[in-house]
């Protein structure tokens, strides 16, 4: 079995003079929630049209699911299920009628497609409407139904471009939820594009970051964390004088100090312990509550990403790229 | 390949205006108007006539192809403006079975609804006019219709599926299917203005000529006509243009 779902190697396509993917190369396994990442117009819509073999890449090569995506686009759409920018469902149909055209589209027997339309859309809460015309439905329910759809013939590989955008948050707290249990349950690889940062947190156990066509970074949370981490302390109390802010200012583990509020933010350079500063602290006379080590967000390794290419265009600090 | 083809068709079907199984009124009521006007009205208007003109032939080429085109024209650049093109071609459904099951579609509107018409009409005709016996078409006249509505069907359904492959939206393409309609018909309306200087060898020659014939060589143009506008339909599908225009 092919450990890679996904894997493209400097993969290029232009518009133009616009490079809307540039040298792209990704390795993503097999049964893992893969998170692509970045902001409006950085190449993500475009690199899963490439992946559906749906746009000729201008340089490079991808192969989906073993296949390559020039030569046998029919044969990556064949087991992959996708979600693309909008729902694309049939407004003027009802929910079962739109499950049931992709059901046949995925040549489905009519007992597996009736028992699973009836199961998602069971799971999805959405049974009791199944005759309702879908353009009545409310946009997260509309949602739900196209998620439906994507699982609808259990592809091994699904695109989802931003699926819970434009929804209110319980209903893309909801729908969250949904997809995580239904990917656990499925099995299945998950390529999910967004630039909503806390989301992908919580769904993806591997993340990209891509800014401008180019690929920023690549890894699981933690090993950008490692990579890109500024330390930080949190430290409540009192008596955080200015003489003890000059004195932690001065050491060369530390990059930068805030106080206020009976709270003290110390940054701290990669790989530094803790416990020698807080002992200083108190050795000088502070009083120290609570310490409190924090990891940096995904949106603050984002930002930090999008800084570091904008000062050094096309220079990679991450590994892996 | 047949059944991909069998099942985009049942797909535009049950959205197709007056067939889509939506409870408005408004459907109901257009449909309704339709079929009053050409299943009732104008059977009550041309009498006799109705059944035995071959002259007829015409008419039942208007009505399929303003049927179908209009309708026909929505097959892309609806599915684009409503945003459920990418889907379709995210599928696994090859460019053929899209293609030709949309222009299915439009056959077996274009011959479902005509052909209610022309029912409702011959209920109509012998009601009104059928006190010396049954009203039927001729059999050659009868026949001829069949093969002006497949054909024309055909026609309007290459047509405006070609038109809506190009255009960048509904509204487009409907107005490029009106020019091509007006390019189609005008010069059938045309004809019967003319000068007689002009008029008259033409008479002369349909005068001398078996309708037979003419209506067999009119339907070999329609049908080529009909495969030279599936054929640029399949030479103009290409997803990544259809996605990127």
């Amino acid at each position: 079995m092919n450990p890679y779902a996904i894997r493209t190697s400097s993969l290029r396509r232009d518009f133009g003079p616009i490079h809307a993917v540039d040298d792209l190369s990704l390795e993503i396994a097999a049964g893992t929630v893969f998170g692509f990442l970045g902001p409006n117009g950085a190449g993500k819509t475009t690199t899963i049209r490439l992946l559906l073999g749906l746009l000729e890449p201008t340089g490079g090569r991808a192969e989906v699911l073993g296949f390559d995506t020039r030569a046998q686009a029919d044969s990556i759409r064949e087991k992959s299920g996708a979600l693309l920018e909008y729902n694309g469902l049939y407004e003027r149909m009802t929910a079962e009628d739109n499950l049931e055209f992709y059901g046949r589209v995925w040549h489905m027997s009519k007992a597996d497609r009736q028992a699973r339309i009836h199961g998602l859309l069971t799971d999805m809460g959405l049974w009791e409407r199944r005759q309702e015309a879908v353009g009545t439905w409310s946009r997260g329910m509309k949602q739900k139904l196209a998620v439906a759809r994507t699982l609808l013939h259990r592809p091994a590989l699904i695109f989802m471009d931003e699926p819970t955008a434009g929804l209110d948050p319980v209903a893309a707290a909801a729908l969250r939820d949904d997809l995580t249990a239904l990917a656990a349950r499925e099995g299945v690889t998950i390529f999910l594009t967004s630039h909503n940062l806390a989301e992908a947190e919580k769904l993806c156990q591997h993340v990209g970051v891509i800014n401008k066509g180019r690929l920023l970074a690549i890894g699981t949370l933690d090993e950008l964390r490692a990579h890109n981490e500024a330390p930080r302390v949190e430290i409540t109390g009192n008596g955080f004088s200015e003489a003890i802010l000059s004195n932690l200012r001065s050491r060369p583990e530390v990059r930068g100090v805030a106080a206020g509020d009976g709270k003290l933010t110390i940054e701290l350079r990669a790989g530094v312990p803790t416990a020698p500063l807080v002992r200083l602290l108190v050795t000088s006379g502070a009083e120290v509550e609570e310490v409190r080590k924090s990891k940096a967000s995904l949106e603050e390794l984002f930002l930090t990403l999008l800084e570091e290419e904008a000062e050094t265009p096309g220079v990679s600090k991450m590994p892996g790229v | 390949m047949i059944a991909d083809i069998l099942t985009v068709a049942l797909k535009e079907i049950k959205e197709l205006p007056y067939l889509r199984r939506d409870k408005s009124r408004t459907n109901l009521f257009t449909l309704l108007i339709f079929v009053g006007v050409f299943g009732i009205f104008l059977p009550l208007q041309t009498g006799k006539e109705w059944v035995s003109s071959p002259l007829n032939l015409l008419y039942w080429a208007w009505l399929p192809f303003m049927l179908v085109g209009t309708t026909m024209v929505d097959a892309f650049a609806g599915e684009r403006e409503r945003h459920t093109l990418e889907t379709l071609l995210a599928s696994r459904l090859s460019d053929r079975a899209i293609l030709f099951g949309k222009i299915l579609a439009g056959i077996i509107y274009g011959l479902a609804m005509t052909l209610m018409c022309i029912l409702l009409g011959l209920v109509t005709v012998n009601v009104a006019f059928g006190r010396d016996g049954l009203l039927f078409f001729p059999l050659a006249i009868g026949l001829g219709i069949l093969a002006v509505v497949l054909l024309i069907s055909t026609l309007a359904s290459g047509l405006g599926v070609l038109v809506s492959l190009r255009a960048g939206s509904v509204r487009q393409a409907q107005q490029t299917f009106t020019i091509a309609y007006f390019v189609l018909f005008i010069p059938l309306m045309v004809i019967p203005m003319l000068p007689e200087a002009v008029m008259q060898p033409v008479l002369q020659f349909l005068m001398q000529t078996d309708f037979t014939t003419i209506a067999i060589g009119a339907g070999v143009i329609v049908a080529l006509l009909d495969v030279a506008l599936i054929l640029a339909a399949l030479a103009r599908f290409r997803r990544a243009r259809l996605i990127l225009d």
